[in-house]
């Protein structure tokens, strides 16, 4: 008991005290800005791995992107990834980063349900659904739980049984073999429920989107509540996405 | 001559891989694993024309060598099966079936083993598999999945159960293929190759884009630089170290050791981190690239990383002593789900899964790559087979990994980031390379054509081997035994699915 007791004060504190506002330390790749600076726009494009960039006007889609970092370092003074980690949004247009135009990415409260602030502010129960996911995602979506980002702490918390259920989190591109599965799972959560998509092969299909492996059906007839970008996610973007979901009020 | 000798991340001209008759074949390689030395590090099919041809890679892990031979055979002609000589050979022939529909004589199952979209008979669908049942009044069947009740990934379990008791466990897997070997051919950039590289398993990104990086940069002609093997190497024993210590709390959340869980769940925190530090992604992706280094590894960084490993160190060995001294955690995993050595002989384990049951299989070792010719590494074994085998395995491992990281830091090499152009690859080239990732041997092979583009890829996560050794670890065992079985082992769907 005792040395259970010392291993326990050994560990000393371990939580965020307030994930909003923490600083990432070290590198990290959040939200890009993209400078007026001239350059070979073409060659900009061409070496994205997952046709992210696009040119005319020149643009990220945080939703193909991979955060490999490689269109940075190749134009250092064209494109910059800043330490912003708050990039979801519940609308798939704001996940596009414009070319000179420098502003964070929001949710759009206009476009949130009613019924998500009404039910869930205080508490969130998801189930997740990886539906060909590499396994990363899900490894940061468990990490979102831990003692260091505790996101149970805001009643947020991940369940087992879809019936317990106020949602859905979706990673990887979606197999075919994971259509079926996932829709039963979806359709077993009590209403109201939302849908998030954890990473970018769950919201765009990431390098996997010409895949003739995949079946991405359940998006088209479906409405997301929240895109959260990254490969793998990091947990503060998912849990300041899902807290400004839910707390935000119209 | 039955089989060309090469090397790890050797390549050599496609065509002087010797062709056999196939019962010559299938002669020459069974018998070459009478010898415990050699197991098969990969066997699978490439559609030639009308016909398919059929590569078996057999190590032997004496002399570091690896024996590749070859067998040009019909789509429709039943030919015996390896399977049936040694069972290492299994899954390999499933595979070869299911893409081609080689009938194999006398296997004892060819059932699907992933569903490709490009499969040869499109019955199969992944929700009619054909499983082992049992009709009684007395046992129940029992079906998990595929979405199981953690985060973690799809697969489905059947079991078949008197009363408490496992009698048998079936794992069906598949709902994760991506069609990751077509998309190695059809994305001709080599950026697009790392990243699919990257994206084959999210929990051994270093191990999956090393393989790749060594395939890639020995096909075209280009030396790995001293950095590139300094910064691989750091960066497999860092992702052991990471994984190990999530699959030990992960091991004591099943067995309902709380303190556990959280102390080990929070050192993975800051090796991860560290990954972050380095390359600014916590499971590392963009860190290994073939050819050049976006993220190279300053004194600074070693200085960090050895503060990071002290602190880790002192609250490792603490929680560890508390763990293992515990009662009831030894109770949970001394005698459940064991593997025995000849078990394992049989199946063909790799990696981890091997040596937790005394058979000294580990790439570091046997075919070195990077710098283990230099660190000399002693594989670390058990012999009770059991999950309290795995544990220790794991445990020993994270300390083992952290003196070869303190002494690679002791000489970082010069670095730069300079970018080289990659010449195209060799011309009708075939080329394996393997290494040994926390789990097991992953193994990439590659095939070019005339104008040197990739015609030919092929990835062999350790999994693929372990699977079966998970299904038999449990029988016998408690159901509820199951997820300590399951952890313990810690199998990619992914990397097996592709
Ligand atoms: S960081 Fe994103 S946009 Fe830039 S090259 Fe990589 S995937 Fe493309």
């Amino acid at each position: 008991m005792i040395n259970n007791l010392k291993i326990l004060f050994h560990q000393g504190k371990q939580y965020i005290p307030d994930v909003t506002t923490i600083e990432i330390p070290g590198v990290f790749r959040g939200l890009p800005i993209i400078s007026n600076e001239k350059v070979d726009v073409n060659a900009l494009e061409e070496l994205c791995p997952t046709k992210a960039i696009t040119i005319n006007p020149l643009q990220i889609d945080l939703g193909k992107c991979t955060f490999c970092g490689e269109c940075s370092m190749a134009f250092p003074k064209k494109i910059t990834f800043t330490k912003d980690y708050k990039i979801a949004s519940n609308s798939r247009e704001a996940l596009i980063v414009k070319q000179g135009v420098e502003s964070p990415i929001k949710l759009n409260p206009e476009s949130i349900r009613k019924e998500i602030s009404d039910y869930f502010s205080g508490s969130l129960k998801l189930r997740q659904v990886c539906a060909g996911g590499d396994g990363s995602c899900e490894l940061e979506l468990g990490a979102c739980g831990n003692v260091n980002f505790d996101m149970g702490r805001y009643g947020i918390e991940f369940v087992a049984s879809p019936r317990h259920a106020d949602g859905i989190v979706i990673t990887g591109p979606i197999t075919k073999g994971m259509a079926e599965p996932l829709q039963i799972c979806y359709d077993a959560i009590p209403e109201p429920k939302i849908i998030i998509l954890a990473g970018t092969d769950a919201i765009s299909g990431g390098i996997f989107a010409d895949s003739p492996a995949l079946n991405r059906h359940f998006l088209e007839t479906h409405t997301i509540d929240l895109y959260v970008p990254g490969n793998p996610i990091h947990p503060l973007t998912f849990i300041n996405g899902v807290l400004e979901l839910i707390r935000n009020r119209k | 001559m039955n089989a060309i000798v090469i090397k790890n991340n050797q390549q050599i001209p496609f065509d002087s891989i010797p062709t056999l008759e196939y019962n010559k074949f299938l002669e020459y390689n069974t018998a070459l694993l009478q010898n415990e030395d050699c197991h098969c590090v990969n066997y699978y099919g490439i559609a030639v024309q009308e016909n398919v041809k059929l590569i078996c890679c057999i190590a032997n892990d004496k002399d570091a060598t690896i024996l590749l031979s070859s067998s040009l055979v019909g789509l429709e002609t039943p030919l015996e099966c390896f399977a049936q000589h040694h069972l290492a050979f299994e899954k390999f022939e499933r595979e070869i079936h299911e893409n081609f529909g080689i009938p194999f004589l006398n296997h004892p199952w060819l059932k699907p083993v992933r569903y490709p979209f490009n499969a040869s008979n499109k019955n199969n669908t992944i929700a009619n598999y054909p499983f082992f049942k049992i009709e009684s009044e007395e046992l129940h069947e029992v079906g998990v999945g595929p979405i199981h009740a953690g985060i973690i990934e799809p697969g489905h379990f059947r079991f078949l159960c008197n009363g408490e008791q496992i009698l048998h466990l079936e794992i069906q897997l598949g709902y994760q293929h991506r069609g990751i070997e077509t998309l190695f051919l059809q994305k001709k950039k080599l950026i697009e190759r790392h990243t699919l590289a990257e994206n084959i398993s999210g929990d051994s990104v270093v191990g999956h884009t090393t393989a790749f990086a060594n395939l890639w940069e020995s096909l075209c002609n280009v030396e790995t630089t001293e950095q590139a093997h300094f910064e691989r190497t750091l960066a497999l024993e860092l992702e052991r170290i990471a994984v190990h210590t999530g699959d030990l709390s992960g091991m004591c959340t099943d067995v309902a050791y709380q303190l556990g869980s959280a102390v080990y769940g929070r050192l993975r925190t800051p090796i991860i981190n560290f990954f972050q530090l380095w390359c600014g992604n916590r499971i590392a992706k963009g860190l290994i690239r073939s050819g050049y280094s976006n993220f190279p590894f300053t004194n600074e960084l070693g200085e960090k990383l050895k503060t990071v490993l002290e602190a880790f160190e002192t609250d490792f060995e603490e929680i560890s002593k508390a763990t293992f001294a515990a009662p009831t955690v030894l109770g949970r995993l001394e005698k459940t789900g064991i593997i025995t050595n000849q078990v394992g002989k049989n199946i063909g384990l790799v990696g981890m899964a091997a040596r937790m049951t005394n058979i000294n299989r580990d790439i570091r070792s046997s075919h070195p790559y990077h710098l283990y010719s230099t660190i000399l590494h002693q594989p670390i074994l058990k012999h009770h087979g059991d999950a309290y085998s795995r544990a220790r395995i794991k445990y020993r491992e994270i300390q083992q990994s952290i003196t070869y990281i303190k002494t690679l830091l002791n000489a970082i090499p010069s670095h730069n980031t300079t970018k080289i152009e990659m010449p195209k690859p060799t011309p009708n080239a075939f080329i394996l390379s393997m290494i040994e990732g926390w789990r097991g041997e992953i193994c990439h092979c590659a095939i070019t054509n005339a104008q040197g583009e990739l015609v030919h890829y092929k990835i062999k996560d350790p999994s693929f081997h372990n699977w079966l050794a998970m299904a038999l670890a449990v029988r016998n065992n408690e159901i509820s035994d199951f997820p300590i079985s399951n952890k313990s082992f810690n199998l990619s769907y992914a990397g097996h699915d592709l």
